[in-house]
């Protein structure tokens, strides 16, 4: 249900407005303080489900139930959450649309960088109107921490173990004590019920600014997977690409399916480094080849298509993005791909002219 | 409340007694602890007179051991043919098993208690023998009558008013029903036996298990309800409805209706497994009938909640029962109480339909209160035990997660899969390693049974007390290191019990060094400890024989059947070592057709040096190995036929192979005081040495072995070596070459100066180009020299300059004397 809009990427509680209000309307179940809607319509709001007036949620998460369940109920615990996994798992895409769903609002948002100041995190000043008046309540600019904590919502910190060890040390008293001194003025924010933070963090770059085990302790771990099987990869980058061709305002598409279920297997025959069928063993690239990446080829084929090709997906539109994905190391990966290409791809029935499309583009 | 108030049973009428007798039928689930606990709680309030469980009727003698102090769950009864040890099922009992309870309650109180299911002599008698042949035990049971143990029980026999005598056996229904069907598949009934099903766990050989029971899947009744329910999982439905229960008011009337409503709306199935329930439910009626005619007043019946409504009065027609009952063939089993393990109750450990959480189980039952919050407690203690680090306020938070996921999820407690998911999200941040830790020690548990020593065990554990306490071996927990001499009978006789054992995979002592380095010797070293699991490893090797010899030699038999060349003759060098000459012919003939088939001499010269390391072996352990030299005698002339042909066309890595065999044959034959098959040996090589296909590395050490062996003079020798070394052949030949005639070490090169010299004078005339060409191939070898070695020869070489450095020494035999009969002794030479 996306409400057509000028804008690129509508956030998440816009563009399923409609959802959320329905939802939070057939919600007769105990709402925790501050939130939205009960915990239960959380989890059927990620995970789609048919409201008894008969509005359809549409799924936003495809995975196992119990994960959406221990992270909801973190949650609703107060204690932080912390979603951890490889890159293009849907961590910043869940944390985003539990933020929706629990408080309505997904913006209260820190990106995590190794240049992330300690101002992101608790608050910084208006130094004009600092000089001019002194510490006041006027010259303090809060955080989008500070600005959830005051009104109970929802706040989230992408790739957290990006942030260097102080500043995310900062985070410390906001998670325990749930108060955050400003000691400028002599005051304290105190937050209010409903406030909780989102983390989330990359199980690869593990060991960049591994957290403190202070900070860790204040955190409840979910840790999300790869898509588990082959359909249910499909199912999401359809999904995912079906949305994206319309707030992208593509020119209509037929449904590509075949070219998904392309993509989709060669990178689950890349990443787990043997063949569908289990015969032929594989080197694996150095990329991480998720599922968000799949997404992207599909959707650039589908530009490429549409403006430049007849319309209907074809392989030669997908090989490009395609090698652009596989090949991240120039040396190392290339022979990866050439490989797979000659000893799976060449061999394969129907696959003939993905195989020249491929060979034309990787030269 | 319950099933108990309809008319009389049929059958039971008949008592003459005033006033109806009243039954109980308590159906529960197997291994369920909140069925346990209602169970208790029921009998408690109910005081029966008599209570009936669902297990082999012929277990009524172990009754009493229950009440015994050494009696610690889990336990399981188990049944084998007295005849064939393999052909076995188990009934495992944990402590928050609701039959468990029973039991205890039922001893404790004075109450009789007797179990109703099918004895064990008709359960196993369906089986198939391991040896494919007739078992004794198959067909009209020979042995029916005169057996106590196996007879007809006294309820079994025919009522006044139980209809048709035994003639009805020729009941046309009777005739197809085949005898050796496949075993009980219990295992796709979940309220059914999990141990009776005899997964691969049963015992025996395992692969009897999968011969015997292919497994019919059948459709899983409770997933039905569960379903209805709108549960995924029938496992949490039932946790959810029984299990998890806080109190203990009973379930049991509307278990029974429920289950009533299920089994008329089941779907049929197999014929063959239908009749096996339906005489198993006929028989537990039978002995209810019986009770109730004995005089019994209040009856409770523990079963399977499956069975529950079969057992409901108003019975059905005893006639018809005993109709069901007649003439099923019968086998003479025993019966005893064997010690279990948490871990084989599980089913991680391929336990057909085991429960897969017996430590929650354990727990929920055990815990007097706030089960979740004691478990997240005890969780912390094992993370921490591993250093990992747990607060407390850790543990507060997962009991909160917990709790949180439960509402969520509309549960009215949190069960293993919340708590199990708060552990994940809180105590091991996501950390899937910890968590299996926790899985493996916690909810599987290593909670370990015990049974009384009174108690009757399995033959071969009496056998193996017995031989222990005739060698004054004990079975302790603490470790004993014993240094055997095995010129003395007692250390003999025990190296030969702890070499049995192991080979029967009942790890009592293990060898203290390797065991390569003992051969030839009479000293072997042991390190023996007795662990409460290697019960259940004698229980589990008892399959393979009553006595520790026979069923080691059965073992060792059985799987040098299926094993290559080289395993058999492992087999047969273990089967020497652990005296087991009743298995020796069968492996040597075995050995032999082996041996004539294999056409690999590869695999031949393979199997040689443990045959005449066995052969050693025997001298010293006086075991009569005149057959084994016999076989050794015949593997090393086909080795001569076939050696020629398999050293052509070899690369490299094929040439070094066949080399370390050559060498290992030539070891094996110098071990073998057998000059004749050592000339013959010789011969053989000598023939090979002068070929010129062979490659360089072979013929390199065929040179040296012919030399050392004194077939070869050192002026052979060296145009053997100027020849490999010219200008015709390739480079890389002659390194090969020089790395064959070199193996082994510069040792031999500084002491022999005959070599040294053949050596150094090939260099000293080399022309400087062809010594930078052979630069490289001799810096390869002489590279993988220790660096004091290459110093000495070194020195030998600007000292004594080229020629024999010094004259061969003198020997003084009068002084070497004293020694000789000292080195023939550790040579092993007859004094």
């Amino acid at each position: 249900m996306t409400v057509p809009t000028a804008l690129l990427r509508p956030h998440a509680e816009d563009a399923y407005a409609g959802e959320l209000t329905a939802l939070a309307a057939a919600d007769d179940r105990p709402r925790p303080p501050g939130w939205r809607m009960s915990p239960a319509a959380v989890v059927t709001y990620l995970l789609g489900g048919t409201l008894a007036d008969g509005t359809v949620v549409t799924p936003k998460y495809v995975g196992p139930r119990r994960l959406l369940e221990v992270a909801v109920a973190t949650l609703a615990t107060d204690r932080a959450l912390l979603l951890l996994g490889v890159p293009g798992t849907a961590k910043t895409w869940v944390s985003e649309h539990l933020a929706a769903a629990v408080s309505g609002d997904s913006t209260l948002l820190v990106q995590g960088t190794s240049g992330t100041p300690e101002e992101a995190i608790r608050y910084g000043w208006n130094y004009a109107r600092l000089l001019a008046e002194g510490p006041s309540a006027g010259a303090l600019v809060p955080s989008p921490v500070l600005t959830a904590m005051r009104t109970g919502r929802i706040a989230r910190v992408e790739e957290l173990s990006r942030i260097p060890s102080d500043v995310q040390d900062a985070l410390i008293t906001v998670l325990s004590e749930k108060t955050l001194p400003v000691p400028e003025l002599g005051t304290e924010v105190q937050a209010v019920k409903g406030f909780n933070v989102i983390a989330t963090a990359n199980d690869r770059d593990r060991g960049v600014n591994e957290l403190s085990s202070a900070l860790r302790r204040r955190f409840n771990t979910v840790v999300l997977p790869l898509p588990a099987s082959f359909d249910d990869e499909v199912d999401i980058v359809t999904r995912r690409v079906a949305q994206l061709g319309r707030s992208l305002e593509l020119p209509e598409l037929p449904p590509a399916l075949e070219e998904i279920r392309r993509v989709v297997g060669v990178f689950r025959e890349l990443r787990s480094g043997v063949t569908a069928d289990g015969r032929t063993k594989l080197k694996s690239p150095s990329g991480t080849l998720s599922t968000a990446e799949a997404i992207s080829v599909v959707t650039a084929g589908l530009t490429l298509s549409a403006h430049f090709g007849d319309g209907v997906l074809r392989p030669a539109d997908i090989a490009a993005g395609m090698v652009g994905a596989v090949i991240r190391d120039p040396a190392a990966d290339a022979v990866v791909w050439t490989e797979y290409l000659e000893v799976v791809v060449r061999e394969r029935r129907g696959w003939g002219e993905f195989y020249r499309a491929c060979r034309e583009v990787s030269g | 409340m319950t099933a108990a108030a309809g008319p009389a049973g049929t059958g039971a009428a008949g008592g003459g007694r005033p006033g109806p007798a009243e039954v109980r039928v308590l159906g529960i689930r197997h291994h369920g602890p909140g069925s346990a606990r209602s169970v208790r709680a029921e009998l408690a309030a109910y005081r029966p007179d008599a209570v009936l469980i669902e297990g082999p009727a012929d277990a009524d003698p172990l009754v009493a051991y229950v009440a015994e102090a050494g009696m610690v769950p889990p336990v399981a009864l188990l049944a084998y043919a007295s005849d064939a040890p393999q052909v076995a099922a188990f009934w495992p009992f944990a402590v928050f098993s609701p039959e468990w309870q029973a039991v205890r309650w039922a001893v404790a109180n004075g109450v009789p208690v007797r179990f109703c299911d099918l004895p064990a002599a008709v359960t196993l008698a369906d089986r198939p023998d391991p040896d494919d042949g007739p078992g004794p035990g198959r067909g009209p049971a020979p042995d029916d009558g005169p057996d106590p143990d196996d007879g007809p029980d006294p309820d079994d026999g025919p009522d006044p008013d139980d209809g048709p005598a035994p003639d009805d056996a020729s009941d046309p229904e009777d005739g197809p029903d085949p005898t050796d069907a496949p075993g009980p598949t219990d295992g796709a009934d979940p309220t059914e036996w999990p141990g009776s099903g005899g997964g691969p766990d049963a015992g025996g050989p395992p692969d009897l298990a999968r011969a015997g029971d292919p497994v019919v899947v059948r459709h899983d009744p409770l997933a039905l309800l569960a379903a209805a329910a709108g549960y995924d999982d029938p496992e949490r439905w039932w946790e959810d409805l029984v299990e998890s229960r806080g109190d203990a008011a009973g379930p049991f009337e509307a278990i029974t209706e429920a289950m009533a409503e299920l089994r008329a709306a089941a779907p049929p199935q197999d014929p063959v497994e239908q009749r096996r329930e339906d005489r198993r439910e006929a028989h537990m009626r039978t002995v209810l009938r019986a009770t109730l005619k004995s005089g019994a007043r209040r009856v409770a019946v523990v079963c399977g909640a499956w069975h529950a409504p079969a057992l409901t009065r108003p019975l059905p027609p005893a006639a018809a029962d005993s109709r069901l009952l007649t003439g099923l063939p019968k086998r003479k089993v025993t019966l005893t109480w064997v010690p279990w393990t948490h871990g084989r109750l599980a089913t991680a450990s391929g336990y057909g339909a085991g429960v897969t959480s017996p430590g929650w189980y354990h727990h929920l039952f055990s815990a007097p209160d706030r089960p979740v919050t004691r478990w997240l407690t005890t969780v912390a203690g094992v993370l921490r035990a591993e250093n990992l680090p747990v607060s407390s306020a850790h543990v507060i938070e997962a009991v909160r997660l917990a709790e949180t996921l439960a509402t969520l999820r509309e549960r009215p407690l949190a069960g293993l899969a919340e708590v199990t998911e708060a552990t994940l999200a809180v105590l091991v941040d996501g950390d899937q390693v910890a968590l299996d830790l926790v899985t493996r020690r916690l909810v599987v548990g290593e909670a370990l049974g015990a049974v009384p020593e009174s108690a009757p065990t399995v033959p071969l554990a009496t056998d193996l007390r017995a031989a222990a306490r005739r060698l004054r071996m004990t079975l302790d927990a603490t470790e004993k290191a014993y240094e055997l001499d095995l010129r003395k009978p007692t250390d003999l006789d025990r190296s030969r019990l702890l070499h049995r054992l192991r080979l029967l995979g009942v790890e009592w002592g293990t060898p203290a060094r390797a065991a390569a380095r003992n051969l030839g010797t009479f000293r072997e070293a042991w390190s023996v400890r007795w662990r409460p699991e290697l019960e259940i490893d004698l229980v589990e090797a008892s399959g393979w024989g009553t006595t520790v010899p026979a069923a080691a030699a059965a073992r060792v038999v059985a799987r040098a059947a299926a094993g290559t060349l080289a395993e058999l003759t492992t087999a047969v060098e273990a089967a020497l070592v652990a005296d087991l000459t009743a298995a020796l012919p069968e492996l040597l003939v075995a050995l032999d057709a082996r041996a004539a088939l294999d056409t690999d001499v590869a695999h031949l010269m393979a199997a040689l040096p443990p045959l005449v390391r066995a052969g050693r072996y025997g001298d010293v352990r006086s075991t009569d190995t005149a057959a084994l030299d016999r076989v050794a005698d015949g593997l090393l002339e086909r080795v001569r036929a076939g050696l020629p042909a398999a050293l052509t066309g070899l690369d490299d890595d094929a040439a070094r192979l066949l080399r370390d065999r050559v060498l290992g044959v030539h070891a094996a034959l110098a071990l073998r005081a057998d000059p004749a098959a050592r000339d013959r040996w010789l011969d053989t090589l000598a023939g090979l040495a002068d070929r010129d296909d062979l490659h360089g590395l072979l013929t390199g050490q065929l040179v040296r072995l012919l030399r050392d062996a004194g077939r070869l003079d050192g002026a052979a020798a060296g145009v053997r070596l100027s020849r490999a070394l010219s200008v015709g052949t390739s480079a890389a030949a002659k390194g090969a070459w020089v790395e064959g005639f070199l193996a082994g070490g510069g040792l031999l090169l500084v002491h022999d100066a005959d070599l040294l010299a053949i050596l150094d004078r090939w260099v000293v005339g080399l022309d400087p180009r062809t010594f930078v060409d052979v630069l490289p191939l001799l810096r390869r070898t002489f590279g993988s020299f220790a660096a004091p070695e290459r110093r000495s020869l070194g020195d030998r070489l600007r000292g004594g300059g080229t020629g024999p450095a010094a004259a061969p020494e003198e020997i003084d035999v009068a002084l070497a004397a004293p020694v000789l009969p000292t080195v023939e002794l550790l040579l092993g030479r007859p004094a």
